[in-house]
């Protein structure tokens, strides 16, 4: 089960995801940053220090965004992962196509430095 | 049996003319009669009962009949006699004033055949009535009858024995005779089930049945007039009680009948109305079961809701899931439609379209404001499903307050289980989709366990063992071994993301690919590459492969592999006696999905030697968790074949499951678990078997 919330700060859209993210919660996910950029984000932070666990159908839905986001010039940032979902991030290789951070403030900093 | 009543009745029939013509003739030729008095009487009553048992199979076990059907049966029966009885007036007018016509004889005989068809008449009827009467039963209505049946049953064997009672207690018999029938008689209920046009037809053919008996009764009464004066010897109707009390009672019931639908007339329409919205009603709660849509639920009520209120236009206004909203509707556009809500909304009236109440009003004032609108009057109703207002329902008439109690009490009626079916409907979807969904699933599993390899490739340096158990959901981890030439094989393990039918149809693309590319004798990296550019185009958005590919060169000693984002393998040093993950860079099939790929994936090499084991697996094993949520993790995994690298692979594989099984504390897996162990052998085993 994964619980999802979005607030804005500073004109940046920021998900966090609280719980698991599995085959069927990946929808959720999908369906909040699909939300996101509908509604015109072009700075978007990925809260992830309550995701306990993230399965591959999970990693697939960030995966999906990259090129998007190249294309339409939007920055997503994800900070505060735990060891265990870091690893699953690069076993895969998908931790050096995505922008991650260890906390809110380096991605804000980032998301702000690269979107000048 | 209809047969035998019948012939019975007609073999009764004859006998009682003969007798009767007999006895006449003895009485009036002073001679002394050579048949029992008592005969024609006898048979006479034999000749009713059997006829009555006649009609009783033949018009009271016919289920088929309806009440119009009775009464044409009645009219049918009627105008046969009434034709017979004419036929027979031809023949004597024919015959004119001969001599036969005169004799008292043969006017008997006439006599006795219009008797005979006007008793069979009145029996006719008497049993069609009794259908109808006894339509809606009740105990107590069918003992009456029953008694009422005794009853004639009592003055037809009294007519036939013709002993006389005393007057006291025939009066009383006709009284309690003439009570009953009067009881009987007040029941009515079938006429209010016939619609106008029936109950037209009904009375037609009462006031064809009044004809028929009034031509009877006037042919038999003159004839006896003109028999009488001469002999009394004849079997008149007048003697008995059994003709006249039935007669009495066939008339009253008709006349009854008669009058209680010349007077339902006008009120037909109303109990129409009633029965057409039950009709309705039902077909608002079967909509569902005959496999319609729900747009079939909703023009059946929009229809059925407009004919029961006779609203002048109507509209149901559904709302999607999303914002737009749906409009059906009846003899209006959708632009008024939509002007008319826009307009109560926007002088705020609440309680017309408002969705939380269904309070209503009529509200010509409001209406009238609204220039191009013809309609005064509006009713509406909301549309629940599980507490949940989907949609609103709004009735329009031409006149300022057309809408009473009643129409609104219905319509809400009709909304409501609207709203009842439209939420079994989709229960029944997602039963239906799960249903599916589960049948998929099964399909899936069937495929991916085709996928997986029935023999692995063995040689002389190693031996492979597999393993491979899916949950219930499929998942779709592959793995797959070929030789590639004497001295090459190629390995691959591979994790399809997501689950379900995508993932096994990914996986039996993934199989396509080794099988085509494996082939080449390609570079490891070149393998990889090649397969993240054929996969770029087959997977679905966000899908990706994970695989590790491997060529064993046994000619070089050396494992050649690449590594896309798979879960690093275990590799155990049997010279070093040490284990350890080999992680190295690598990117997952279809994740970059343009050339650079390259860049992404490297050839990795190592040479082994015999005892080294290499343990592949899915992130299935390494995840699995115990009863307190933790996982497996790869400290375990190593230390879990630390324990056995003495083994053989087949073995080592067995003690893996077996420790995982037991970690996790059941046989339910919540994941794949996917393993393969390669064992190296060769030299190692020839060591060992060297001092044998």
């Amino acid at each position: 089960m994964v619980h999802i919330k979005r607030l804005q700060e500073e004109g940046i859209d920021i998900i966090a995801v609280v719980g698991e993210i599995d085959a069927s919660s990946s929808i959720e996910l999908d369906l909040a940053i699909a939300k996101s950029v509908g509604e015109g984000y072009k700075r978007i932070i990925i809260d992830c220090h309550a995701m306990e666990y993230i399965s591959s159908a999970g990693l697939g839905v960030f995966m999906s965004y990259i090129e998007e986001f190249k294309d339409k010039g939007i920055l997503m940032v994800l900070f505060g992962m735990k060891e265990k979902v870091i690893n699953t991030f690069s076993i895969l290789g998908l931790a050096e196509l995505l922008h991650i951070r260890n906390n809110k403030e380096e991605a804000k900093q980032l998301i702000n430095g690269l979107s000048i | 049996m209809i047969r035998l009543a019948f012939m019975v009745a007609a073999l009764a029939w004859l006998v009682l003319v003969f007798s009767d013509v007999t006895i006449l003739f003895s009485d009036i030729k002073g001679l002394p009669p050579d048949l029992p008095g008592w005969l024609p009487r006898v048979m006479f009553g034999l000749y009713a009962v059997s006829l009555f048992y006649y009609y009783k199979f033949k018009i009271e076990q016919d289920e088929a009949l309806n009440f119009t059907d009775l009464l044409w049966s009645v009219f049918a029966s009627g105008l046969v006699f009434t034709v017979i009885s004419l036929a027979v007036r031809l023949v004597l007018f024919l015959l004119g004033e001969t001599a036969l016509v005169g004799l008292d004889v043969f006017k008997d005989v006439i006599y006795q055949i219009n008797l005979g068809l006007w008793v069979s008449f009145l029996l006719a009827a008497f049993i069609s009535w009794k259908r109808l009467i006894l339509y809606q039963k009740s105990k107590w209505l069918i003992r009456t009858w029953y008694l009422f049946e005794l009853g004639l049953l009592i003055v037809l064997s009294y007519d036939c024995l013709n002993f006389s009672i005393g007057e006291v207690p025939s009066t009383i018999l006709s009284v309690v005779l003439g009570l009953l029938a009067l009881v009987l008689s007040a029941n009515m209920k079938w006429v209010a089930y016939l619609n106008f046009k029936q109950k037209w037809t009904s009375l037609l053919l009462l006031l064809l049945t009044f004809f028929y008996l009034a031509y009877f009764f006037i042919t038999v009464t003159t004839t006896s007039e003109s028999m009488t004066s001469k002999s009394t010897a004849y079997l008149s109707f007048q003697s008995t009680i059994f003709i006249p009390a039935l007669f009495a009672f066939i008339v009253t019931y008709s006349v009854f009948s008669f009058l209680v639908i010349l007077f339902n007339l006008p009120t037909s329409s109303v109990f129409e109305q009633k029965l057409e919205e039950v009709v309705n009603f039902q077909r608002i709660s079967q909509s569902i079961q005959t496999e319609q849509n729900e747009e079939s639920v909703y023009s059946i009520l929009l229809e059925s809701s407009v004919g029961s209120v006779f609203a002048d236009a109507a509209w149901l206004e559904i709302r999607g899931a999303s914002t737009e909203h749906r409009f059906y509707t009846y003899k209006i556009t959708e632009k008024q439609a939509r002007e008319i809500r826009d307009h109560l909304k926007s002088k705020n009236i609440r309680g017309v379209l408002d969705q939380s109440t269904d309070k209503t009003k009529n509200l010509s004032k409001h209406l009238a404001q609204l220039k191009g609108t013809i309609y005064r009057s509006i009713v509406s109703f909301p549309i629940t499903v599980k507490e949940e207002t989907i949609g609103t329902l709004a009735l329009l008439k031409e006149l300022p307050d057309g809408f009473n109690k009643e129409m609104t009490r219905i319509v809400s009626t009709f909304s409501n289980q609207a709203g009842i079916s439209i939420e079994n409907f989709r229960l029944m979807e997602e039963a239906f989709q799960n249903e599916r969904y589960k049948e998929e699933l099964k399909i899936a599993k069937t495929v991916q366990k085709s996928l997986l390899p029935e023999r692995l490739e063995k040689d002389n340096d190693f031996e492979i063992a597999a393993f491979s158990e899916s949950a219930d959901e499929v998942g779709g981890d592959y793995y797959d071994t070929i030789r590639i030439n004497d001295h090459q094989i190629a390995l691959i393990i591979a994790d399809v993301s997501g689950k379900g039918t995508t993932a096994a149809f990914h996986m039996s693309q993934m199989k396509g690919i080794f099988h085509s590319l494996a082939q080449q004798e390609l570079d490891p990296k070149e393998f990889m590459v090649r397969a993240n550019q054929a996969l770029i185009y087959c997977l679905e958005r966000g899908s990706f492969i994970s695989a590790t590919y491997f060529v064993i060169n046994t000619q070089k000693k050396k494992i050649f592999y690449a590594r896309a984002g798979h879960c690093p393998v275990l590799y155990f040093n049997a010279a070093s006696n040490s284990s350890g993950y080999l992680k190295d860079r690598g990117k997952a099939l279809g994740m970059i999905k343009n050339k650079d790929y390259c860049n992404h994936v490297e050839t990795n090499e190592l040479s082994y030697l015999p005892g080294d084991i290499m343990v592949l697996y899915t992130d299935g094993i390494t995840e699995a968790k115990d009863s307190k949520g933790e996982e497996f993790g790869l400290d375990q995994l190593n230390n879990t074949l630390l324990e056995v690298t003495d083994r053989s692979a087949k073995e080592i594989e067995l003690h893996l499951i077996d420790r995982l099984y037991q970690y996790t504390g059941t046989k339910d897996i919540n994941d794949d678990y996917t393993t393969m162990i390669v064992k190296f052998t060769g030299e190692s085993k020839l060591i060992n078997t060297k001092p044998v």
